[in-house]
């Protein structure tokens, strides 16, 4: 038994957190938002040199051949500050996908463009209508010549704006999916872009007839399903780490701000309404923080998808409970200046409302924990 | 980052495990598991056996009978006796006058009651509450005056858990009325429970059951070296108590047996023809808990690995061992409750009626356990603590 983080993950968080203290500020990171591209190259580079976008691929695909547990505190700092650029939907989403399913050539000439950031991937798998099903339905490639022809629609795909590949699910058959490669740029995607609620780039994808090579298809045909099951657990992983930094982030402006807040003469902090409600906040945090270890932990080391699924949905129940009662508490014992968009708090809510939602709310994941006994 | 046991420690689990099933009688065991109290008498005689095997008192040092087990074996035993139904041994004698004999006590009161504590001679009982003295226990007004070789002790405690199997019992008395802090007139004071003057009432609580009394105290005299710690000193004794509860508060080892009750309960009982564990309203609920426990194991075993790295108590955020710990034995009394519907109503057999053993038991214990956010420092005392100490508010 050890909780430590090792000298490693806690230097690339310690780094981590250096930069985005100077090149990651409230005032900055709105100024990203804001931009036409919503994306900052510059950080997305910096990510890269600093291995984070290496951590969790195979030593002998150039990697670090690390895993969640590697990126935890790394994903921590990510949360405090609200990063917008789509790492997890790099590292989590297709890093996993690539590195799970990939064949040596396509590792070849992909993982080297995923390691260093020079090339961006988005993974589209959700449907209009179909909330968190992994399974698609309209989007579907048919067989053509050597390769497929590709149409239907995908929303919401994060990152898609920003990306130069995406990874596609679509009907392959009767029963099957099949995960694809595609350009960004192909002939018939039209992406028709969005920002999201929490600052976000993403968007909804329409493919009609996208011709695309035998090479295109990511791991075997009719294998999507349980590829993409594995990889959203390992992502809901990352979220879930992300989400104790917000949260922690959320707890500290709280505290400190009750703290300088004076009303009757005093400061708001000495009310004991509010302490027993910030201790409240403190307890949730704690044992979202724990789930978040033990989903992480379990990602890297369960020998069965059961194992695997039971962790990271109760992980993913616990932080979207947390995440629901620390945001609405903490932009409550801000007054009216938790709605303003002027404080960091009021961003912090929005990011905590979608990561509760993200890959499954906490309805969606009780039903998936309970499911298994 | 390893969340699991050591081979070590799995290795010592085991034992803990295997010596349980071989040795823990089963008229005990299935008065735990069944939600019957136990008789002063099984107490004692669960308390011998541990002591036979060395095992009655392990946190202590080991020139007076301690195991020498590091903190995760501790706790280790601790979860195993809750996952196997076996009864914690109360904590007012082995765990908390001996502590405070061991820091405090004289060479003599040592020699006197360590011994007898750790192979369960005497029944030890705790007099800190009163009727104005609850969380404010510093306002405590039961008087001990000092009368040459002996104090003569008038008032009245509350709460006493167990006063009526109490062979000894250990008190916060007031000694110095006049002290300008409240806190500096007030002394730890040892009484035999067979002292003249002393007379102990049952409290009955909502389950029916005597399990806290109030004690009273009429002129009983109590001789001088009984005191512990200086005259007026008692505060700190207290004090360096309440710093040395043990990392068992969140009992997580018996929630999760009582879970997998609630499971297997669940399963049985049918709603509309299916069985309850299958019906989305009940089983969300269920699995929120189950989560929260699993939450609570894992945050528990973090607080070990911090004592284990640091060498360090646990801080004052421990508490929330507590909080969650309560809110969850809470929780699955509740649902154990609702579990059998109806068939909770029945509360005991009359005019030669008859009552399903179990399930009459489970709207008492439902009853009872909302003793549990109370006591020990209420869950709100818990929160103060940790609003204090961790959050510096």
């Amino acid at each position: 038994m050890n909780f430590e983080t090792s000298s490693e993950q806690q230097q690339l968080a310690d780094a981590l957190r250096k930069v985005l203290a100077n090149d990651y500020s409230f005032e900055k990171r709105k100024a990203i938002v804001q931009s036409a591209s919503g994306f900052s190259e510059t950080i997305w580079s910096t990510l890269a040199e600093m291995g984070l976008t290496a951590v969790a691929v195979p030593e002998a695909d150039g990697g670090f051949g690390g895993g969640a547990v590697d990126l935890m505190a790394a994903m921590e700092a990510c949360g405090e500050a609200l990063l917008v650029e789509p790492l997890l939907d790099q590292i989590g989403l297709a890093g996993r996908l690539l590195t799970r399913a990939a064949s040596a050539a396509q590792r070849d000439a992909l993982l080297p463009g995923l390691i260093d950031g020079t090339v961006r991937y988005a993974v589209a798998y959700l449907e209009p209508g179909r909330r968190y099903e992994l399974a698609p339905q309209t989007t579907v490639a048919r067989p053509a010549g050597d390769g497929w022809v590709l149409d239907g629609s995908k929303s919401v795909v994060i990152g898609a704006p920003s990306a130069h590949r995406l990874i596609v699910s679509a009907r392959t058959g009767e029963q099957g999916s099949s995960l694809f490669i595609v350009d960004a740029k192909a002939a018939g995607v039209s992406p028709s872009p969005c920002r999201t609620v929490d600052g976000q780039r993403a968007a909804d994808l329409r493919f009609a007839g996208v011709r695309l090579g035998a090479d295109a298809l990511l791991g075997p045909n009719g294998g999507a399903l349980a590829l993409l099951d594995e990889a959203v657990d390992f992502a809901t992983a990352l979220l879930c780490a992300d989400a104790i930094g917000a949260m922690q982030s959320a707890n500290d402006a709280t505290l400190e701000y009750t703290k300088t807040r004076k009303q009757f003469g005093v400061p708001i902090a000495s009310f004991q309404v509010l302490q027993h409600r910030m201790v409240e906040m403190f307890i949730q945090l704690e044992q979202a923080r724990s789930m978040a270890i033990l989903a992480a932990s379990t990602v890297d080391t369960a020998t069965s998808a059961d194992a695997r699924r039971r962790a990271v949905s109760g992980a993913k129940v616990r932080i979207a409970d947390a995440a629901r009662h620390i945001s609405q508490e903490a932009v409550q014992l801000h007054g009216g200046m938790g709605m303003t968009e002027e404080l960091k708090i009021s961003h912090t809510f929005r990011r905590l409302t979608m990561i509760a939602q993200r890959f499954g709310d906490a309805d969606h994941h009780l039903e998936r924990y309970a499911a298994l006994g | 980052m390893d969340l699991s046991y050591s081979p070590e420690e799995l290795a010592f689990r085991d034992e803990v495990r295997g010596w349980l099933a071989a040795q823990l009688p089963a008229d005990i065991r299935d008065k735990v598991t069944g939600y019957r109290g136990l008789s002063k008498d099984d107490y004692m005689r669960w308390h011998k056996i541990l002591a036979a095997k060395g095992w009655s008192v392990p946190h202590w040092p080991q020139e007076w009978g301690g195991t020498g087990w590091n903190i995760t074996q501790r706790y280790i035993y601790d979860e195993e006796f809750g996952l196997a139904g076996a009864p914690m041994l109360p904590p007012f004698g082995p765990a908390m006058v001996a502590s405070v004999l061991l820091r405090f006590g004289t060479e003599t009161q040592k020699q006197r009651f360590l011994p007898r504590i750790r192979e369960g001679e005497d029944f030890w009982v705790q007099g800190y509450s009163e009727p104005g003295a609850g969380s404010d226990l510093a306002a405590l007004k039961t008087r001990a005056e000092r009368r040459g070789d002996h104090y003569l002790v008038n008032g009245q405690k509350i709460w006493t858990t167990l006063g009526h199997y109490g062979d000894w019992i250990f008190c916060l008395v007031r000694t110095d009325p006049s002290a300008e802090k409240r806190q500096e007139g007030i002394s730890f004071l040892l009484m035999d429970m067979k002292s003249p003057g002393i007379t102990v009432r049952p409290l009955i609580l909502m389950d029916g059951g005597h399990e806290v009394n109030e004690v009273f105290f009429d002129d009983v005299k109590v001789p001088v070296e009984n005191l512990v710690h200086e005259e007026n000193k008692g505060w700190t004794v207290a004090k360096y108590l309440l710093g040395h509860e043990r990392m068992g508060s969140g009992a997580v080892g018996s929630s999760k047996r009582e879970l997998a009750a609630l499971k297997a309960l669940a399963a049985r009982e049918l709603k509309n023809g299916k069985p309850l564990l299958d019906d989305p309203r009940f089983r969300d609920r269920l699995s929120r808990t189950e989560i929260e426990l699993d939450a609570l194991e894992l945050t528990s075993m973090r607080f070990l690995d911090r004592m284990r790295r640091t060498g360090q108590p646990p801080g004052a955020d421990v508490s929330m061992l507590k909080i969650r710990g309560t809110e969850i034995q809470q929780s699955i009394t509740e649902l154990m409750m609702q579990a059998v519907g109806p068939l909770a109503q029945p509360f005991v057999a009359v005019d030669d009626g008859r009552v399903d053993a179990l399930a009459s038991r489970l709207a008492p214990r439902y009853f009872n356990y909302r003793k549990a956010s109370i006591y020990a420092g209420s869950n709100e005392i818990q929160r103060n603590i940790i609003a204090k100490m961790t959050l510096g508010l």
